[in-house]
């Protein structure tokens, strides 16, 4: 497949997948082998106290060479939170400058504040970090985002863990239409077929962690993702027929026996 | 090593040290097999001065490791 590039790298895989909410990280490396992706999401935690002696270590799961880790500012509300939590990852990551933004506005939703957002976005790009950008399906903040700096737009398709799929394709169109960074749809994504409506838009890849992890067998749905990123990438290069009201024969006239 | 007490705030919780070496701290929570990252007093410490830092009472001190997450 054609390659993604974001920023200064580039990646093998148009799909980009969470190591949350699996039963453990057996069953987290196995989902991301299955999903073929190249880039990982984690979070950034404080350390256990307590921590045993033998506690497994998520990135002892997943070879350096092999994964580009993305970390994220998950669970920060404020722009202050955000930038703290993007020096603690690069330097936990020896120095890598690649970040996932997200600041949140509410615990329902998980709605990114956008003002917020926007505003940690100008101190992260000023301090040479590479961020890819969480934010609201709103076109005209997308490009205040993309004019700002950052490397990647990765507006929601639905709520972070609500599975509703694409809910507004129209905006995503004119938020590709406007944008000059790689689009990536952040969020929402249920099952397969919303992966390829994404992709078949014209995104450039998905982010998604629930939708895999949450299904009865996260593996096979890694693998259902990745074929749908890969027939939803090329069908969106093959170029769709136009839509039209009436049948259209496939079969010629002549030639049927009488 | 000093033989006073010290009271930080790691992670959020009080706790008391009887020595004011980082990397004794971080040594008491077996991290040496994991990624981790040190901020005290909101500045990152980096990896290479952990050896030889001293902790002051008061301190607050956060350690973060990378976990699950979307």
């Amino acid at each position: 497949m054609d390659k993604l590039v974001i920023g200064s790298r580039e990646f093998s895989s148009r799909l980009l997948v969470g190591t949350g909410k699996y039963k453990d990280f057996q069953e987290t490396q196995a989902a991301i082998v299955a999903s073929g992706a190249h880039v990982v999401t984690v979070a950034i935690r404080r350390t256990n106290i307590g921590q045993n002696k033998d506690e497994p270590n998520l990135l002892n799961f997943l070879n350096p060479e092999e994964f580009i880790i993305l970390p994220n500012t998950a669970g920060c509300y404020s722009v202050d939170d955000a930038v703290r939590t993007c020096n603690l990852a690069r330097e936990l990551l020896d120095g890598h400058n690649l970040v996932k933004l997200e600041v949140l506005g509410d615990e329902k939703t998980l709605f990114p504040n956008m003002t917020q957002t926007l505003e940690a976005a100008k101190v992260l790009v000023e301090d040479n970090f590479e961020v890819m950008v969480y934010c609201t399906d709103d076109p005209i903040l997308c490009k205040e985002l993309d004019d700002i700096g950052c490397v990647s737009i990765m507006p929601l398709a639905a709520p972070i863990g609500s599975g509703l799929g694409i809910t507004n394709p129209y905006n995503i169109e004119i938020i590709l239409e406007n944008s000059n960074k790689p689009i990536i749809v952040d969020a929402g994504v249920g099952t397969a077929s919303d992966a390829a409506i994404a992709m078949e838009l014209g995104c450039d890849g998905v982010l998604m962690n629930t939708a895999i992890a949450e299904a009865k067998n996260p593996i096979l749905m890694a693998s259902a993702m990745k074929k749908a990123i890969e027939s939803g990438r090329e069908a969106f290069l093959a170029g769709r027929m136009q839509k039209r009201l009436y049948a259209s024969k496939s079969s010629p006239d002549d030639g049927v026996i009488k | 090593m000093n033989a006073k007490t010290i009271g930080i705030i790691l992670n959020g919780s009080e706790i008391l040290l009887k020595s004011n070496s980082l990397k004794e701290l971080v040594d008491s929570l077996y991290l040496q097999e994991a990624r981790f990252a040190v901020e005290i007093n909101r500045e990152i410490v980096p990896k290479s001065q952990i050896d030889n830092y001293t902790l002051n009472d008061k301190d607050v001190v956060e350690i973060v490791i990378a976990v699950g997450g979307g």
